[in-house]
């Protein structure tokens, strides 16, 4: 392999270590360096709001390889190193310590940070969900058996409220939304989820803002909300979604936006590939540009972009996926093929919503966008050609789904903007 | 090749399937992997690295 003799990976998460392993399966034998900004060997997300969080697992168990496995991969494995800048023209990434590592090839993959509401950072008794630190932090509190304020009802705020519940904390989940999760689900699904959340003891406040957190002491006290009550807190969570960690790539010219703006083939520059949640690339199955924030996306989009980096010119092939993501809470497993987002219509096809045992199909434009599924996990994976392939909705319908579940179908069901949030660490 | 499962790890995503339907399914009632052939042929060696790569929940392991 004449080309190239160097590749750093930015970024030791599950896109980087896929990035990683995807090269070295291609059979690149040159010299790899994969940079983490986090001391921890690349660990998984989605435990984090699920059982490492209900203390059922330890950290260790959310490694992503085995030190063997790891060191199989033949690495410069540089963890706790920040990068702070790139250098394009010198083809250097700059770290933190002010150290340059030079590469040929370049996969970035630095993702998203959990966002946060203003004036509360480093506020004790406030948490997001992003890194193994935030679950254990915010483990640590929910042992003290506070009053869990959740701000933001999305799949880190759903499932953080099923694990406190379950730990004996009280809880309250505070969101703009007309229900939980209708952002990813629509608001008759999202309101069989309150109903759930609710029987469980939630406290579900919904089409409210928090406007901001009360702090008293030097301490979270409690969340005032938009319609001017008061709930006051022991802690409090804030899982508003994540911002991509992209200001390193200032001045670098790198394409910069909602993410990093690759073109189809996950293509960031001379060089340079992006990958997992820090990418945005032009979809080729709707044509617009689209940032995933999801688990599989990561691993799917380091590979690909391990693949591309190592192809013939003009052999780099566009990245296409069909995203899925899943949602664990209580004894319910939420699980959603496609883009829900933009969705008009809703058809049950299996089940029945009374039951929270069911699959339905999402469409927008005439045709399947989605499909998602409540405790069906094997006859939703049945229904995923439908949406790879965005079947018809009429011929959808007619291979048996029913139209709609509740009543009249529900124009607009889902907003346009909805983006479902990842299933771990507001991933 | 050896293939090991952590059930506890898998989320039922099914994506293994997708990838290697020969060595993967998953049960009905909770969507778990279930390893068909846990030494597989060697044609389907490819397809079973992929489908570990491609697990969302890092629950299949290749011993090779």
């Amino acid at each position: 392999m004449t080309w190239p003799r160097s590749v750093v990976v930015v970024g030791a998460s599950a896109a980087g270590l896929a990035a990683a392993e995807g090269l070295r399966r291609q059979g690149y034998d040159g010299s790899l360096t994969l940079i983490g900004e986090e001391s921890h060997a690349p660990y998984d997300r989605p435990p984090l709001s699920k059982q490492l969080l209900a203390g059922s697992w330890e950290a260790d168990r959310t490694a992503l390889r085995t030190p063997e496995v790891l060191s199989g991969l033949d690495l410069e494995l540089r963890l706790g190193s920040a990068a702070t800048g790139l250098d394009t023209r010198a083809r250097e990434v700059v770290l933190a310590d002010g150290s340059r590592v030079a590469y040929e090839g370049l996969v970035i993959a630095t993702g998203t940070r959990a966002r946060r509401l203003p004036g509360t950072d480093g506020v004790p008794g406030v948490h997001v969900l992003r890194t193994l630190e935030d679950a254990l932090a915010l483990r640590a509190q929910l042992a003290l058996a506070p009053h869990l304020v959740i701000v933001g009802g999305g799949f880190v705020g759903a499932e953080a409220a099923a694990v406190a519940r379950g730990l004996g904390c009280e809880v309250t989940l505070v969101t703009d939304a007309p229900q939980p999760m209708s952002d990813a689900l629509g608001s008759d699904i999202g309101a069989v989820l309150r109903q759930v959340h609710t029987e469980h003891g939630v406290k579900v406040v919904t089409g409210v803002l928090a406007e901001r957190i009360l702090i008293d002491g030097g301490r979270a006290t409690g969340v005032v909300l938009s319609d001017g009550r008061t709930v006051s807190a022991g802690a409090v969570l804030v899982g508003i979604g994540a911002v991509p960690n992209t200001e390193w790539l200032a001045g670098s010219g790198i394409p910069l936006g909602n993410g990093i703006e690759c073109d189809a083939t996950l293509r960031a520059g001379d060089g340079v590939w992006a990958a997992g949640d820090v990418a945005s690339w032009p979809d080729p199955l709707t044509g617009a540009r689209t940032r995933v924030e999801h688990r599989t996306n990561a691993g799917e989009q380091g590979l690909a972009a391990a693949r591309n980096l190592l192809a013939e010119p003009g052999a780099a092939v566009p990245f296409s996926t069909v995203p899925y993501v899943w949602s664990d809470q209580y004894d319910l497993k939420i699980q959603i093929h496609g883009r829900t987002g933009g969705a008009d219509r809703i058809a049950l096809v299996d089940g029945s919503l009374d039951a929270r045992k069911f699959t339905a199909l999402y469409g927008r434009d005439g045709h399947v966008c989605g499909a998602v599924g409540v405790n069906m996990l094997r006859p939703l994976r049945a229904l995923r050609p439908l949406v790879a392939d965005r079947v018809p909705w009429d011929e959808a319908l007619a291979a048996g789904a029913v139209e709609p579940p509740h009543g009249e179908p529900i124009p607009g069901a889902i907003p346009e903007s909805a983006i479902p949030e990842p299933t771990g660490g507001a991933r | 090749m050896k293939i090991t499962v952590e059930e506890d790890k898998c989320c039922g995503a099914g994506q293994c399937v997708l990838v290697a339907p020969e060595v993967f399914d998953q049960r009905d009632d909770d969507g778990i992997v279930v390893v068909l052939h846990q030494t597989p042929p060697q044609e389907q060696y490819e397809n079973v690295r992929e489908a570990a790569a491609v697990c969302p929940a890092a629950a299949i392991e290749v011993h090779e």
